[in-house]
């Protein structure tokens, strides 16, 4: 898809102000020195509510040139409103083009997903994330949860997994699993399920998370140990389905189920799109 | 001066001085507390007794004076010295501390035996099967029903909370406590098993207790030995049976003969 | 084993227009090993106060009392720090005062076990002994097998009495002092404190005490001493 749109000329590229792209660039920078560590930064107004990715937006808008390929995805598919409004409004404040094949972007936006094809050095994903503080739930207060990042004291963590343990029998937390960054940050993933929390361990792109209304920026360098928390009687693992993919057969995806009629049939579905796609393409061309 | 031993105490306070504004809440308070000995600061609202316990456990800055703390390798250090994290690390192993309202001293909305291994947790243990045997060895001592484990303290009653919160601080054994008025947000009829409990506890577990009381039946039944203070001095000190059974400070004197006897 | 060396007791009452009470004077007294010494005088004449003072329960005004501990090591009473005054009672001096000062909810036999209890701390089988050697006891001076598991909050002054003798009899220690231990005891239980005193004299232990009942003050005293002689007389102040 090559942009079809001139930029809208009284808007600067990619709709934020030079000063402002340096101010979060400036965030970005440090947030990639201290691996996994919130970084605040001056998140502004965009043309979009808080809760629908202005974290997000402002991150990609801060780093894209246009030279680059985005992609933008929201629950792994390229279709959805957000993901197709979220394109759009690239295309018409930066003039960028835009792919749906992962291998082909640069530059990927995602909510709630992490693309199925592994990436590769020199690509940069950059993840929505509602509440980037791991410990909300449980320490409400900022000042008392900065203090315990600072120090690294980090029991109150493994309460929370404690807590699910007691209560369902196993650790119930299936997305925005928390992690341990480079050994030394817990980092909430953003609303990634925890299928895809192996992904970010020693990737080889960058990795960019932010956080509009909470105003924080953090991100995970290339190559940077990722490990998610768990206990030694009940370790870390990922979801599992007993089917595969009704579309192209994957069994090593993460599978969307789709109620198909009112009598509750189901079938299973890749949630990555693209992924998806890309398979069914191989599986037809392989039979012509 | 000791007799009998070259031993250092495990709490040294000397010429604490502790102001609000105009008002000084702590006027040159220096004591010394051995490791077993459980002390109790005694006096009515507004003789310092509070204060002084905040300053000693590292919550409030002294204006003046210095708080030191035996550490591992033997030596006393200034506890004002030391570094946010060296502070936060002692409060969750080596010390306790108690607070009158258990609210304070609990995660209200977190299990009870979350509540009870959160310290464990936070010093690295990640055995899920064994931090649960922590928690029903701890609630068993405390006299809470094992059955209550996963339930939160919101469910609970004022006294269970108290020995909840009592549970979660002395699972790292810590070698000194500081408590502040335990019982005294507690029924009566409630207060005899508390209280019973810390004597049982602080006995068997040879801690160093200091705790503050308005209640000098609380300071017999636990304390060794006990100061009094009034208007932020501290106008006697001694064995506690000497104090309440021959006080001879006049303050003391008349507290010791307000208390009335049912 | 306990020397009291011109020890004055005086207590100032600050509330009541600070009134002064001089109860003991000039008080100069030896109490050795092996030998039971009886205290006599009317009632008031400061019998009580001088136990207290030898038990550090009260502080004198002046003068010194020294101990010779269970370790060997001589502790003056005066200067003592509470730490070194309560590892004093622990090891080397009993004190059965009038009146037991109940703790809530603990059972009548571990009040008599706890001196002992105390020492061990943990080991079960030795807290199960402490225990066994509480019911010897208990058994001795009488006390019903029903109520061995009961506070004594409720138990006569009488049974009160006994759980006191009993608890600071369990661990023999080398000074016993006694106030009024069989005020509210019948002949029997009277005859058995007294065989009770008798050995812990013929062990060796320094016992000193009050008894109201003379016969049983004849009955167990090696020696005796009135303590009017202590009593401050204004007209001899000087």
């Amino acid at each position: 898809m090559s942009a079809s749109y001139e930029t809208a000329p009284e808007v600067n590229f990619a709709y934020l102000d030079e000063r402002t792209k340096r101010m979060i660039r400036r965030s970005i920078l440090k947030a990639i020195a201290i691996p996994g560590y919130q970084v605040p930064f001056g998140s502004r107004e965009m043309p979009l509510p808080y809760g629908w990715g202005t974290g997000g937006i402002q991150v990609t808008a801060s780093v894209i040139g246009p030279e680059d390929m985005l992609k933008v995805i929201d629950q792994g598919s390229d279709d959805t409103v957000n993901a197709v409004n979220i394109r759009r409004f690239f295309e018409r404040t930066a003039g960028v083009n835009t792919t749906t094949r992962t291998h082909e972007a640069t530059l990927i936006q995602t909510r709630h997903r992490i693309p199925e094809k592994p990436l590769v050095e020199g690509q940069i994903i950059v993840y929505q994330v509602p509440v980037p503080e791991p410990m909300q739930r449980l320490e409400p207060r900022e000042a008392e949860t900065r203090t315990l990042h600072g120090l690294a004291e980090y029991g109150l963590m493994h309460v929370k997994l404690y807590e699910d343990i007691a209560r369902y029998g196993h650790i119930a937390t299936t997305y925005d699993y928390p992690v341990m960054v480079n050994h030394r940050y817990i980092m909430s993933p953003s609303p990634n399920p925890k299928f895809d929390n192996p992904k970010m361990h020693m990737n080889p792109a960058l990795q960019l998370f932010g956080a509009g209304r909470e105003k924080r920026i953090y991100a995970v360098p290339p190559y940077t140990s990722v490990e998610s928390l768990a206990f030694e009687d009940h370790p870390f693992e990922i979801q599992k389905w007993p089917v595969a993919c009704t579309q192209c057969g994957a069994t090593d995806s993460f599978l969307d189920e789709i109620i198909t009629d009112d009598s509750g049939s189901r079938m299973h579905v890749c949630s990555d799109s693209d992924y998806c796609q890309t398979r069914q393409d191989e599986q037809s061309s392989v039979a012509t | 001066m000791s007799q009998s031993d070259q031993s250092l105490p495990l709490l040294r306070v000397q010429s604490l001085v502790k102001s609000y504004g105009d008002r000084v809440a702590i006027h040159e308070a220096s004591f010394d507390l051995w490791p077993g000995e459980v002390m109790a600061v005694v006096g009515e609202s507004g003789s310092g007794k509070s204060s002084l316990l905040n300053v000693i456990a590292a919550r409030t800055q002294p204006d003046a004076g210095q708080v030191e703390y035996l550490n591992h390798n033997g030596q006393l250090e200034n506890i004002y010295t030391m570094t946010q994290a060296q502070q936060r690390l002692l409060s969750r192993t080596e010390w306790g501390f108690v607070h009158q309202n258990a609210a304070d001293g609990l995660r209200m909305d977190v299990s009870a035996g979350a509540n009870v291994c959160e310290r464990l947790m936070g010093l690295g243990e990640r055995h899920y099967g064994r931090l649960r045997q922590t928690a029903e060895h701890w609630l068993h001592r405390v006299e809470i029903d094992i059955s209550r484990m996963d339930d939160t303290p919101r469910t609970f009653s004022g006294g269970m909370r108290q020995r909840l919160q009592i549970a979660r601080n002395l699972v790292t054994q810590p070698r000194l406590v500081f408590m502040d008025e335990p019982t005294s947000g507690l029924d009566v009829s409630v207060q005899a098993r508390v209280l019973d409990l810390l004597r049982q506890l602080t006995r068997k577990m040879q801690l160093a207790v200091v705790i503050v009381t308005h209640d000098l039946a609380v300071a017999r039944l636990l304390a060794d030995r006990m100061m009094v203070m009034q208007h932020g001095r501290i106008v006697e000190s001694g064995l506690t049976d000497q104090v309440l059974d021959d006080p001879q400070h006049p303050y003391t004197q008349l507290l010791v003969s307000s208390v009335l006897q049912p | 084993m306990l020397q009291m060396k011109q020890v004055s007791k005086r207590f100032t009452l600050h509330h009541q227009h600070g009134t002064e009470l001089n109860v003991l004077q000039n008080v100069t007294l030896t109490l050795s090993a092996g030998e039971c010494l009886v205290l006599d005088g009317p009632s008031g004449m400061g019998k009580s106060t001088l136990l207290k003072l030898a038990y550090a329960n009260y502080s004198a005004t002046s003068g010194l009392i020294e101990v010779s501990q269970a370790n060997n090591q001589l502790l003056e009473l005066t200067r003592a720090t509470p730490r070194e005054l309560i590892q004093m009672r622990r090891e080397t001096m009993g004190y059965v005062s009038q009146f037991l000062r109940v703790i809530p909810r603990v059972s009548a036999l571990d009040v008599v076990a706890e001196p002992l209890i105390e020492e061990v701390t943990d080991q079960l089988h030795a807290i199960d002994d402490a225990r066994e050697k509480a019911r010897t006891w208990l058994t001795r001076l009488r006390i019903p097998e029903r109520l061995w598991g009961l506070p004594p909050a409720t138990f006569s002054g009488g049974e009160q009495q006994r759980i006191n003798i009993a608890r600071n009899l369990i661990k023999p220690r080398p000074i016993l002092l006694l106030d009024e231990p069989t005020a509210s005891l019948d002949a029997a239980n009277t005859k058995t404190v007294i065989d009770i005193i008798q050995e812990a004299v013929s062990r060796g232990a320094a016992v000193m005490g009050i008894f109201h009942d003379t016969q049983v003050g004849q009955a167990v005293a090696t020696r005796h001493i009135d303590v009017a002689q202590f009593r401050f007389a204004a007209k001899d102040a000087a």
